[in-house]
């Protein structure tokens, strides 16, 4: 480890840029987009899972609040949903006394919240797509074999959903590593928020902001090849023959 | 009614800024995902080669660092360039960048990677055997284009471009951090002035709402012009 971090310095010796000061934002930046995204998405899901059994119910008084909500999420920006939050939470009345303040003072909180909100969001829309799609006949059979609701959504109509929403929940996984970008604005020093205060400090948008560019790609990919690999794990009875 | 301390016309003045960067971006990108398309289906190597890494890195990049990257480099770049003129050749001119120009080929060349897209496989959808009855008939390359494929392939884009259009819509929320005054910049100045962010963040939701469903209405019309001749789906 020492003697590639010596390396480095060779390495990083002439660039007035990229020094390892500047790289440890980076890597900081890097931590707080990873951590960001991957706790919003896993609470997202987690929250998506019962609200689209909901959406997807013949009851009004569950589908269309549910609705509303996935509406009004889905048909704003996230910037105003994370200003809304960010701004807004302060104006609760005596929230500032109460042990709520000191989770929420962090503006990663209020981020996160939003960000969860949002996906929860799109992934009820892409869940709903998928049960709404379920072939009748495993209904009719699960209803046949005498199974209750609650175990045919459990045994029958949610693991083929969860399968058929996969290449939709990838796209959604890689739109919300990019939306994340956003919480820069709110003074979190994500990826985003690392690349400009590079900018600013340095006056250099080229290498601060491609060299950030070239860390999204990455991930991107990753994340592409992480749900192709799925994919053909999960979905190969669907996979061509040949 | 919601109080907005007279901040009314300026946010009003602030949905004209947004909706015209939407519908702009929105014809730059369209131009530009009807030259990707067409590049990505040529035998040219170059031209499809280029295409594919075009959309690729649009594609992988969040929106805010691609434009951060042209507003902020794009000043940067247009300077070297002007020096370099004015040593070379002794060409003098300053420019300026705008920052509604910058939005508009910034967003337009963000979605003109997921216009392409779309586009490529709507062109795809169209019957070779409509392409040849036109030649058949003597016309030319651009007729072929202008009455067969351009009417028959909107049909099967329909869908791809709504969907893309939403987003675009949603996105131009960014210029607002590079400092354009679209209405949310002034929905956030005024939520600062006043500290009333609830009225004022709730009131352009409901504004982007609005344009969105009306978005949703004018695009259904639109497919259905564009599905005479076609039965219903089911």
């Amino acid at each position: 480890m020492d003697a590639l971090m010596t390396q480095l310095e060779a390495l990083l010796a002439d660039n007035s840029i990229f020094t390892l000061q500047t790289l440890s934002y980076y890597t900081e930046g890097l931590t707080v987009t990873v951590q960001l995204v991957f706790l919003s998405l896993l609470i997202g899901l987690v929250l998506a899972v019962p609200l689209a059994i909901g959406r997807s119910s013949k009851r009004g008084w569950i589908k269309w609040p549910i609705f509303a909500y996935t509406y009004v999420f889905r048909g704003t920006p996230l910037l105003i949903q994370l200003y809304l939050i960010y701004y807004g939470v302060v104006f609760v009345d005596g929230i500032q006394e109460t042990w709520l303040w000191v989770i929420l003072e962090d503006p990663f909180m209020p981020a996160l919240i939003a960000f969860t909100l949002n996906t929860a969001a799109y992934t009820t829309e892409i869940f709903r797509g998928a049960i709404k799609s379920t072939p009748k006949g495993e209904i009719e059979a699960a209803r046949a074999y005498g199974m209750s609701t609650n175990l045919m959504l459990r045994r029958v109509v949610l693991p083929s959903a969860f399968r058929r929403a996969l290449p939709a929940y990838g796209n959604e996984v890689i739109f919300m590593l990019h939306a994340s970008a956003i919480a820069s604005v709110v003074t979190i020093m994500d990826l985003t928020g690392a690349a400009r205060f590079v900018y600013a400090r340095f006056y250099a948008p080229f290498e601060a902001f491609l060299f950030v560019a070239a860390i999204y790609l990455c991930l991107t990919f990753a994340i592409l090849y992480f749900f192709r690999y799925l994919e053909k794990k999960l979905l190969a009875h669907l996979q061509p023959m040949s | 009614m919601i109080d907005l301390h007279g901040y009314g016309p300026r946010l009003l003045e602030g949905a004209g800024v947004t909706l015209s960067l939407a519908l702009l971006s929105l014809l730059v990108a369209i131009l530009l995902g009807l030259l990707t398309a067409t590049a990505k289906m040529s035998r040219s190597w170059v031209a499809h080669r280029t295409a594919t890494l075009y959309t690729t890195i649009i594609r992988g990049v969040p929106d805010l660092v691609l434009m951060m990257l042209l507003f902020f480099g794009g000043q940067i770049g247009v300077n070297i360039f002007t020096d370099w003129l004015y040593y070379q050749f002794d060409i003098d001119i300053f420019i300026n960048i705008n920052e509604f120009v910058a939005g508009v080929v910034t967003i337009g060349l963000i979605f003109g990677a997921y216009m392409g897209e779309t586009f490529r496989g709507a062109f795809m959808a169209v019957e070779h055997g409509q392409i040849e009855a036109g030649k058949a008939y003597g016309m030319s390359n651009a007729l072929v284009f202008r009455r067969i494929r351009f009417p028959q392939m909107m049909r099967h884009a329909l869908p791809g471009l709504s969907n893309n259009w939403m987003v675009l819509l949603k996105t131009t929320a960014l210029v607002s951090v590079i400092g354009l005054s679209d209405m949310v910049r002034i929905a956030a100045e005024a939520s600062k002035a006043t500290r009333e962010p609830f009225t004022f963040m709730i009131t352009v939701a409901l504004i982007y709402l609005l344009i969105a469903s009306a978005s949703e209405w004018f695009f259904a019309r639109l497919q259905k012009r564009y599905d005479i001749g076609y039965g219903e789906a089911d």
